[in-house]
């Protein structure tokens, strides 16, 4: 039934539907970006101080404090060896903060009793990956955490 | 192909149809809305004041709720929040320029369609109440305006609302608890953003919609007015176009050239142009004298001027006084002029158009003086 020729009708409807798809693309296209949150102004760590001493760990009933790492939680805490270890504090199952619980020895996230061992690994629970480490190191009283190097 | 299928089984917008019809019963709203017409005339241009507005307005909603994803209140955040809207984030700038524009511009629309109805005593029997919902709607347009402009938290919004409250503060036996309510203190501060932007996202948007809703369901109940002269017309002489689709699609026609020219004006004015401006400019500091011209948004110009002209004293009341009960007097004047012009329909009433123009004239006599005069 559709003739090839091209019709008055034809044209106009193509003239009308591509200004709509064209004014509609006007309007979402900057509105789309808008949304999109700009990335943070935040440079890329290589490595932080942390504004507490060893003291300051030991001093804490639960024998670890929380750091900001960029826009990354992270927790650092003193093992039953006296060592200090520091993990991602970032509940590898749904995002809850974990905690040291120096009377199990183990990393546990309370949302979903998830449980780590010392090092970050994923023992039991929830938590399908182990908590990411940082790199502690310790020049006098001041603690410095980073990540490996690629 | 197509037209032989149609023939035999119904589309799926016909089957969509008939599941909603089958269940809210649509074809008596369809039945009723498809024999609304409206008046064709030399005026009917003004029928489309009041859908600007409208289009205006739901410019302001979206654009409004994109803005609260990045803006923070708090004289900590305000300005530091709207200068990231205007820097950082990808077409921010243009967001808060077409809300701005946009503000203006349905001000603008909103007082060209009240003395368009003034004007050919559209608010008479029977739409005293559409009358009543519009005035409503405009004292919350212009809240909106003095609300939303305090909350960049820059020098011109901190000294315009230390000017704006302090004005209320001049009201009799009441004046000083109002400021007080108004301010969240004695002095605008952070507490101040905060009420203001509780007011100008969610107290004001609420109270508008149901207005609006009303205004709107009258409209629809009662069909569009027809001019004065119509009412000696034989039915034979008065020409009609049909709501749907022919004057809904001229309306949105206009909406889109609108639009166009928001957009346009937006880039090539981003901060606004001559009086119209809405620069961001330095944080508001309480400490730091005020900029050399300190000046109102241009549609509170004429009260402004007409305020700052009175004498100290006249009679036994304070000028600022006096002229405060002026305004109030007229206002409720202009608002219950439905009720006050008992004219019957057709006729004209001298008095009531005087009073119009006399309005209109001082509104306008007053904004360039307030302009030109320094």
């Amino acid at each position: 039934m559709a003739s090839e020729k091209p019709t008055r009708r034809g044209f106009l409807e193509i003239i009308l539907g591509g200004g709509t798809l064209a004014t509609l693309g006007a309007i979402f296209y900057p509105i789309i970006r808008y949304i999109i949150p700009p990335a943070g102004g935040e440079a890329k760590l290589s490595q932080l101080k942390l504004q507490f001493t060893r003291a300051d760990i030991e001093a804490e009933p639960k024998k670890a404090k929380y750091f900001k790492y960029g826009r990354e939680l992270g927790i650092i805490y003193l093992t039953e060896q006296g060592e200090l270890m520091a993990l991602a504090a970032t509940c590898t199952h749904l995002d809850c903060t974990v905690q040291h619980r120096p009377d199990l020895g183990i990393i546990w996230c309370s949302c979903h009793n998830g449980r780590y061992d010392m090092t970050g690994k994923n023992i039991s629970g929830p938590p399908p990956r182990p908590l990411e480490p940082f790199i502690v190191k310790q020049d006098g009283d001041v603690i410095f955490v980073s990540r490996e190097e690629a | 192909m197509e037209t032989e299928t149609k023939d035999r089984q119904p589309t799926l917008s016909d089957r969509t149809y008939g599941w909603v019809n089958e269940r809210f019963k649509l074809d008596a709203l369809v039945e009723y809305m498809s024999g609304k017409v409206v008046p064709v005339h030399g005026h009917s241009a003004f029928y489309y004041m009041g859908g600007i507005s409208l289009f205006l307005f739901i410019v302001q909603v979206i654009t409004g709720i994109l803005l609260l994803m990045y803006y923070r209140p708090g004289a900590d955040s305000a300005y530091e929040s709207v200068r990231f809207i205007v820097s950082e984030v990808e077409f921010g700038w243009l967001i808060r320029s077409i809300h701005s524009w946009s503000a203006n511009l349905m001000i603008l629309a909103v007082f060209l369609h009240m003395f368009t109805v003034y004007f050919t005593y559209a608010y008479r029997k029977p739409r005293e109440l559409t009358w009543l919902t519009g005035i409503g709607l405009l004292g919350l347009a212009l809240l909106f305006g003095f609300s939303g402009y305090l909350l960049p938290w820059n020098e011109l919004a901190f000294f315009a609302t230390r000017v704006g409250t302090g004005m209320a503060g001049a009201i009799p036996v009441f004046g000083k608890d109002i400021l007080i309510v108004m301010r969240g203190g004695e002095e605008v501060t952070g507490a101040t953003i905060g009420r203001f932007f509780g007011l100008h996202v969610a107290i004001l948007p609420g109270l508008f919609t149901v207005l609006l809703a009303a205004h709107l369901i009258f409209i629809q109940r009662q069909g569009i007015s027809e001019p004065l002269d119509w009412h000696a017309l034989p039915e034979s002489d008065k020409k009609h176009q049909k709501f749907f689709p022919s004057f809904l699609l001229r309306d949105l026609l206009v909406w889109l050239i609108v639009l166009n020219v928001i957009a346009v004006l937006a880039v090539l004015f981003p901060d606004g142009i001559g009086v119209v401006h809405w620069p961001l400019g330095v944080k508001a500091d309480p400490f730091a004298p005020p900029p050399a011209v300190i000046r109102p948004e241009w549609y509170f110009m004429f009260a402004f001027q007409a305020l700052k002209m009175l004498p100290a004293h006249i009679l036994f009341i304070e000028g600022e006084l006096f002229g405060i009960l002026v305004f109030t007097v007229g206002g409720v004047v202009w608002t219950l002029v439905p009720f006050l012009d008992r004219g019957r329909a057709g006729d004209r009433s001298r008095y009531f158009m005087a009073f119009g123009w006399l309005v209109l004239a001082f509104i306008i006599v007053m904004t360039v003086v307030g302009y030109v005069v320094e």
